[in-house]
């Protein structure tokens, strides 16, 4: 059930260069929250910016929920500059979930930059469900990789800095070409080019693949119609990320 | 006790503040955020006689205090509406007004038709004003003779309001709501969204998939009061204000400049409660102010400006 709530920032902290963690206090979203779901929040109290804008959960710590961002706009950048008890209106938990207990054995997370968010959170979960899990993180160079609380991390980076050059895709081929990996199933979050490739390895490979995308919002919650996805098959042509995703079986959707 | 409510051509609106068109879905999207049995009224988003995907992404773009869409009146079709959507409006003790949009003439004829059929619609709003399709919307709702020929033959199809919503993108909007008034329109809804466009430089593209699309947001307000006031300037019927009203101060400008009722759209998107709480906020107001009747609001404007000085240079 989605909640909209005035919640309290608990702390706010610059983890890599450019790169944020922001929590707030919440008992009621925390407990309710699943991996792979996003909450709508909004930068502040004006017009400037107007719109919310949506977050995936990152990790949840007792009655705390921890969002992870960069700073790319005005919006995100008011949120960087949040302290301790500045009071946050949230919308959320919203979306679809990760599919995350199924029949599989070998958990492949592949994230491409930021696109990390979701997956902290997804990890707690996959071991508590006794998983196996192989983490693929990529980020242009070494300073913007944020591996925390991952398991099993493959390092790709653009500028061969850290790990595997190249991009995280590339590296989780060379891995399955390396490795016999038992039952997997893909989970996917990153920029649309990567999330493409990703699609069509795990094509190749005859991969399960779920991925996570981002789409322009203007409410997060099916109202404004604003975010929508074409179907790989079906009735109706599209399908809105807001409320029919954010995660979608790669095979369900056809990526711009 | 203040008087909140209104009544058009019988229907009784609990209060004046109602949700616009394409900005709260079906109703059903958010109950479990939003008292819907408190607002005024609810708009539902465009049916019209087939389902229509929309158009492709990217249909959002945010602007300073405002946004733009290009959604193409994604919606579920007048069937599927009736089947799925109506069952729950029914439920509601507040208003349902439904959106009609067409390509034809004969297709608003047939859509607000079969609504007729139905229980639990209390009255109709035509849009002749979507910025964001290629037939229909707004080449009818730039077009004087042809508002006013679609007003004309679907008036007699129905005897529940018939609200008609114009369109800002045009040189006079008094003209085509003293047109719709003529042809027996119980109301106005005004404004739709205004023509307008913005661009990745990066790219050098234009950001939404249609090239432009409709603004809407408090960035309209002070346009869309300019218009709400021409209209009422110029007609008898009532007035639906939009434009961007995000707080009970906003409804009350709408008010006092000749509108009736106002409609909340954008602000549905960042909180869907906005218009109850600008409904409670009208009546804090007018018992604060010692109204009998927040209606007492509606047209009070004081100016020493003659319309016609206005007129001059608008």
């Amino acid at each position: 059930m989605m909640l909209q709530r005035i919640v309290p920032v608990t702390s706010r902290e610059e983890i890599a260069e450019g790169i944020f963690t922001l929590s707030f206090q919440s008992k009621e979203i925390s407990e309710s929250v699943s991996p792979g779901q996003f909450v709508n929040v909004r930068s502040g109290d004006a017009c400037l910016p107007l719109l919310r804008r949506p977050f995936s959960i990152s990790r949840v710590l007792g009655g705390e929920v921890e969002l992870l961002f960069n700073v790319v706009g005005q919006g995100t950048r008011m949120l960087a500059a949040k302290r301790q008890g500045d009071m946050l209106d949230v919308l959320g938990p919203l979306g679809v979930p990760f599919g995350f207990d199924g029949e599989y054995e070998t958990a492949l997370i592949v994230a491409g930059g930021l696109g990390v968010a979701p997956f902290p959170l997804l990890t707690t979960t996959l071991k508590r469900n006794r998983k196996t899990i192989v983490t693929f993180l990529g980020a242009r160079t070494a300073i913007h990789l944020t591996p925390a609380h991952l398991e099993n991390v493959q390092v790709a980076t653009d500028d061969g800095s850290k790990g595997y050059r190249g991009t995280v895709v590339g590296l989780l081929r060379e891995y399955l070409r390396q490795h016999q990996v038992s039952r997997p199933k893909i989970f996917g979050c990153g920029p649309m080019n990567m999330l493409k490739a990703l699609a069509d390895l795990a094509r190749e490979a005859n991969i399960e693949c779920e991925v996570s995308l981002e789409g322009d919002m203007a409410c997060g919650i099916g109202l404004c119609q604003g975010c929508p996805v074409e179907r790989s098959s079906g009735k109706k042509k599209y399908a809105l990320v807001c409320v029919e995703g954010p995660t979608f079986n790669s095979k369900d959707i056809i990526l711009p | 006790m203040v008087k909140e409510s209104f009544s058009l051509r019988g229907v009784e609106f609990k209060n004046r503040v109602l949700v616009a068109s394409g900005t709260f879905g079906y109703g059903d999207e958010v109950k479990d955020l939003v008292d819907v049995n408190k607002l005024g009224g609810i708009c539902t988003k465009s049916l019209s006689w087939k389902p229509r995907d929309g158009n492709p992404p990217r249909r959002i773009v945010e602007t300073p205090s405002g946004m733009l869409n290009s959604i193409g009146l994604a919606n579920i079709g007048v069937h599927n509406f009736i089947k799925e959507k109506l069952p729950y409006l029914r439920t509601l003790d507040t208003a349902i007004i439904v959106n009609i949009v067409a390509s034809s003439v004969q297709e608003y004829c047939d859509v607000l038709s079969l609504l007729e059929q139905q229980e639990g619609i209390d009255g109709y709003e035509i849009n002749v004003s979507c910025p964001n399709v290629k037939e229909g919307g707004l080449n009818f709702g730039t077009d004087c003779s042809k508002t006013r020929e679609i007003t004309a033959r679907l008036r007699p199809l129905t005897n529940k309001p018939l609200i008609v919503k114009l369109t800002p993108n045009v040189t006079h909007i008094s003209e085509f709501a003293r047109a719709v008034e003529g042809e027996g329109a119980d109301a106005v809804s005004v404004i739709n969204t205004l023509i307008a466009m913005a661009v990745d430089i990066r790219t050098k593209k234009p950001k939404l998939s249609t090239v432009t699309g409709g603004l809407s947001g408090p960035a309209i307000k002070p346009i869309a009061l300019a218009k709400v006031y021409e209209v009422a300037q110029a007609l008898r019927i009532p007035i639906f204000g939009i434009g961007g009203i995000m707080t009970t101060e906003d409804a009350i400008e709408f008010l006092l400049v000749g509108a009736t009722a106002v409609q909340v759209g954008t602000a549905n998107f960042i909180d869907p409660t906005t218009g109850i709480k600008i409904a409670e906020g009208l009546r804090a107001y007018a018992e604060q102010n010692g109204l009998q009747d927040v209606g007492q609001l509606v047209g009070a404007l004081e100016s020493n400006v003659a319309f016609s000085v206005l007129q001059s240079w608008l």
